[in-house]
């Protein structure tokens, strides 16, 4: 009975439990609230995938109005994958959160904290799981008000700053999006992705739909910041708090990459999209410029959140990349990458997050010593950096492989040589912090410093070891891409 | 245990030892010491129980796991890893016990991370030769550039940290930017990895393609250290000798070398190489590599830095027996691989062991040293005649055939190269045994004259990573032996010895070799 429901207890628990987080202040009540309602939208979105998988493609009508005049929640084995990342990689970063947040941002205002925090998970959930245009837009504008807040949140006057550049430019990409959505009602009068689908591609290259595939590209672009829309990503990763940073990167500009693979695939579907207006072309040059581009400057940051921010970016490009290939290898690389990018992310994040629980700082010069002296932390730091690498036998290699087979496959061998050489600068980038932690000796200024606690470790050793975990046994992450892949594509360029 | 157990306790053992070593840590040193040489021992055991079987020709394997369709984890056993690991597993054991007299000896700090460390890269090295496709066996080489990365800058100085950087640098660089390439572009032409008698590409990769992707082999395997790609060697040599000796003489550089024939053997196949003629110009390379590095090692005035450019020069022998594709010079490289591994590690031993009893690191400072170490002097000698190759050592019979195999394929050039490249060992190897034991002291050396002692002990502190030369006046004023500690003095007159028995007793050797050109892997 109840497991009818689930498709909208995804989204609803954390939307109540967000309020209940102001009513319940008693000291480390609103943490447990928001630990149990994303640990409860785990498990649903793990029902919800293997239903999936068993019944197939799960349609849910909200308040029992048919569609396409109600609003569907539709799960396809796409959304129901990123609907575990995303709360899997959250599930991690709560716990983590707990402690973290306490030395970052202190108690006084803690339920407001996590009031925001569950708004923007339940945003972000509702983005992925909604099958109706409006809806998600919706959605969208409750996961970017309550990251505002988040980033805000950061105890360092610039984060301030940061998060009021994510507010123009975010708010320039949602109404983007509620453009493109507007030509599309204006043009078919309906706002059901299926609905949609089927109306927009029977017109064809009509000019008011390729207006509105620009807006909903653009916009969506820039939510997951692709380059060069990205301007708003570092700042905001860096001075936000640890767990933000953590729960961000995996999560937020996922959730980005989905809404642009559902528009240009489900709605505009990829004949019109990649045959018709051959977007695979602009796509893959600003992805391949972007993970050159963005990983040369990571090189060169001396604040270790900034230099994993310009990371992500460059990996957002992989994964950019792959869409871009749209083949079924290609889109299943990039939807790989996705999952395990969040894997990777999140464990380098809540890494940092750990030398600055002890540090206080998460500049380059605060992990020397680390080494040494926090050395569960940093070897879950390198875990995470040899996944983001993509040597064998972690999760990073897995997509990596994928993605440079689909490039051959597609017969782009040049740009599969460059994807290859690309790993090169993450070498760099990621040995530097790792040279800097084993092989120098502590700033005398620092102090005494010892090993992060087990609240802090054990998570990130959870995100480290699903690094591992994922680059040996690749059942979900590969058999689920490629069902993500085949549910969008259907019989397409096959 | 069967075979395939065998094999995953060879790779495993040192792992196994690396953490048990960091469990025990600095304030456990003997317990820690005790546990490596029986994480060596343990490794060496069931590589040498393996032995009988591979050479009755079986090819043991076992699958660990298959991380994508087609990419296992695997490692199966034949002749040419065989060898590899039963050298680099026996000289650990033989090194363990160096490493603890050299480290003790020269007190250098960080020993647990060291050892451990040590032990992570001898799995990998046991990975590399037992590796079943090139998937295995390129994850095995980067976790053993990576190992032993920390060992390179193991002083933490600036000097150390920027041979560190050469050391990493290059290896990553050639290893993911060509040979990463070179083996997904071998995936897609033949659907496969695995290491088949015969290779893998014939018909699959023609004409100035296979060209191409064996140059993006040969330069991707920096460890072979082929001109201009093997500046890392010479770098690498500011690591406390026992890894000079058993890494960079025998595991890290073999590996390379081990790769390129695993790779020309079963990825491209003997018989495709010499119809198609592509590997001639890796053989006019590997010539100009093995002269010039010679000719650099005669300039070379530190005894390391000279052993290092010996070693890049040999390394070229075993490219050029691989890329003449004969089977009498395919022969002859596997078998350098061996002995030439003995022949340098008892080098690298003795040049540690100078350093230990004395802090001396330039040759023109041994002048006389044989009167007071003539065990090491001794046994320099003896290793110094190996790698030059004469009877009765066993660098006679690498060489030997792979003489046989350049005159074989009509390559009177590689005959030349060989010849000049022998004399030219001689010419830089024997010198410091000579100097050592028919000079006399040099006047301002410190075994006579005490007065000069205090300044000279400062040049040398500097030249020996801070060694303390207050400690050895009261011993230097005493004539006669003094030789290194026992520890370091007994491993390196057992190589020493080794270099011998290997000319006496080639025998099983051969047999074992004998296998991959009969099975018909190396076709005649």
């Amino acid at each position: 009975m109840i497991a009818v429901h689930l498709p909208i207890l995804q989204v609803v628990l954390p939307l109540i439990a967000a309020p209940l987080c102001v009513l319940f202040r008693a000291r480390d009540l609103p943490w447990a609230i928001a630990a149990v309602a994303t640990w409860t939208a785990f498990a649903i979105s793990g029902l919800l995938l293997a239903q999936v998988y068993s019944v197939g493609v799960i349609s849910y009508e909200i308040g029992d109005w048919a569609p396409p005049w109600g609003i569907e929640y539709r799960i396809d084995a796409l959304n129901a994958f990123v609907l575990l990342v995303v709360s899997g990689v959250s599930a991690a970063v709560i716990l983590f959160g707990r402690d973290s947040m306490l030395a970052e941002f202190g108690r006084s205002r803690e339920y407001l904290f996590y009031t925001a925090y569950l708004l923007t998970f339940c945003g972000l959930l509702g983005v992925t799981i909604t099958g109706d245009a409006f809806n998600l837009f919706v959605f969208l504008e409750i996961s970017s008000l309550g990251t505002y807040v988040l980033i805000a949140s950061g105890n360092n006057r610039r984060a301030l700053l940061a998060s009021y550049q994510y507010l123009i430019l975010g708010t320039i990409g949602a109404t983007f999006i509620v453009i493109g959505v507007g030509f599309l009602y204006a043009m078919t009068g309906t706002l059901n992705m299926v609905d949609l689908a089927g109306r927009v591609q029977a017109y064809g290259a009509n000019t008011t739909i390729v207006v509105a595939f620009t807006f909903l590209v653009v916009g969506a672009s820039l939510k997951l910041a692709l380059f060069p829309l990205h301007l708003w990503l570092p700042a905001a990763y860096t001075y936000a708090p640890s767990m933000v940073s953590a729960f961000l990167a995996a999560t937020a500009t996922k959730v980005g990459l989905y809404v642009l693979v559902r528009f240009v695939f489900t709605i505009f579907g990829p004949e019109f999209s990649f045959v018709t207006l051959s977007l695979g072309l602009p796509l893959a040059i600003l992805a391949l410029v972007g993970m050159f581009v963005t990983s040369t400057v990571a090189i060169f940051q001396n604040d270790v959140k900034r230099m994993l921010a310009f990371s992500s970016v460059a990996q957002i490009g992989y994964m950019v990349l792959g869409i871009s290939i749209h083949t079924m290898l290609g889109v299943a690389a990039g939807l790989m990458h996705l999952f395990n990018h969040a894997l990777m992310k999140g464990a380098l994040f809540c890494a940092v997050g750990c030398i600055v629980y002890r540090v206080g700082s998460s500049r380059l010069d605060a992990f020397a010593g680390a080494g040494r002296r926090m050395p569960w932390t940093m070897a879950a730091f390198c875990t995470g950096g040899i996944s983001l690498i993509g040597l064998p036998l972690t999760a990073g290699f897995v997509g990596k492989w994928y993605l440079v087979l689909a490039l051959i496959d597609r017969g782009w061998w040049p740009l599969a040589v460059l994807v290859v050489l690309s790993s090169m600068l993450a070498v760099i980038y990621i040995w530097r912090v790792v040279e800097v932690a084993y092989f120098r000796d502590p700033l005398p200024e620092a102090g005494p410093v010892e090993e992060a606690p087990l609240s802090l470790l054990l998570p990130t050793w959870a995100l480290a070891f699903a690094n591992i975990w994922f680059g040996i046994e690749t059942s979900l992450n590969v058999n689920g891409a490629f069902a993500a892949a085949e549910s969008i594509l259907g019989g397409f360029g096959s | 245990m069967n075979a395939a157990d065998l094999i995953l306790v060879a790779v495993f053992a040192p792992l196994v030892g690396a953490f048990l070593i960091l469990v025990a840590g600095d304030q456990r040193a003997n317990l820690r010491d005790t546990l490596m040489v029986l994480a060596s021992v343990a490794t060496f055991v069931p590589v040498a129980t393996i032995l009988p079987e591979v050479s009755a020709g079986g090819l043991p394997r076992v699958d660990v796991v298959e991380v994508v369709p087609g990419l296992p984890i695997a490692f199966e056993v034949e002749p040419l890893g065989m060898l590899f690991a039963l050298i680099a597993s026996f000289l650990w054991i033989i090194t363990s016990f160096y490493a603890i007299g050299y480290m003790r000896g020269h007190h250098e700090g960080n020993q647990t991370r060291f050892f451990a460390c040590f032990a992570i890269a001898i799995s990998a090295a046991i990975g590399v030769a037992f590796a079943a496709n090139m998937f295995t066996l390129f994850f095995a080489y980067e976790v053993l550039t990576i190992s032993t990365y920390p060992l390179v800058a193991h002083h933490q100085d600036s000097e150390a940290q920027r041979a560190g950087r050469t050391y990493l640098g290059i290896l990553l660089t050639t290893s993911i930017c060509l040979q990463l390439v070179a083996i997904i572009w071998t995936w897609f032409a033949a659907g496969t990895l695995d290491f088949t008698p015969g290779g893998i590409l014939a018909g699959k990769v023609t004409g100035p393609e296979l060209g191409v992707l064996l140059f993006l082999y040969m330069y991707g395997i920096g460890k072979a250290a082929l001109m201009p790609i093997h500046s890392w060697l010479p770098a690498a040599m500011v690591a406390p000798t026992p890894v000079s000796a058993l890494l960079h003489a025998v595991a890290v550089v073999k590996a390379g070398v081990f790769t390129v024939l695993k790779v020309i053997i079963y990825i491209f196949g003997t018989e495709t190489l010499r119809t198609t003629g592509v590997s001639e110009w890796l053989i006019y390379v590997a010539g100009f590599t093995i002269v010039a590095a010679s000719c650099i090692a005669l300039t070379k005035d530190n005894l390391k830095a000279r052993l290092a450019y010996s070693t890049v020069s040999q390394l070229s022998y075993i490219v050029i027996g691989a890329a003449l594709a004969t089977p009498w010079a395919i022969m002859g490289a596997a078998m350098h691989i061996a002995m030439h591994a003995f022949g340098k590690i008892t080098l690298f031993f003795c040049a540690g062991a100078i350093m230990v009893a004395t802090h001396k690191t330039e040759i023109s400072q041994m002048h006389g040293l044989g009167r007071r170490m003539p065990f090491t002097m001794g046994a320099f000698l003896l290793g110094a005649l190996c790698v030059i190759g004469i009877p009765p050592f066993g660098g006679f019979w690498s060489k030997w055939h792979l003489v046989g195999g350049a005159l074989d394929a009509g390559e009177m050039l590689v005959v030349a190269v060989l010849l000049i490249s022998t004399l030219l060992n001689v010419a830089y190897l024997l010198p410091p045994v000579l100097y050592a034991f028919l000079l006399p002291p040099k006047p301002d050396d410190h075994d006579l004259e005490v007065g000069h002692h205090q300044h000279h002990g400062e040049a040398v502190a500097l030249h020996s990573y801070g060694g303390e030369g207050h400690g050895h006046r009261d011993l230097e004023k005493r004539g006669g032996i003094r030789e290194a500690p026992l520890f370091c003095v007994v491993p390196l007159c057992l190589t020493a010895l080794g270099t011998i028995a290997l000319f006496f007793y080639v025998e099983p050797l051969f047999g074992l070799l004998y296998g991959i050109i009969e099975a018909g892997t190396v076709t005649k």
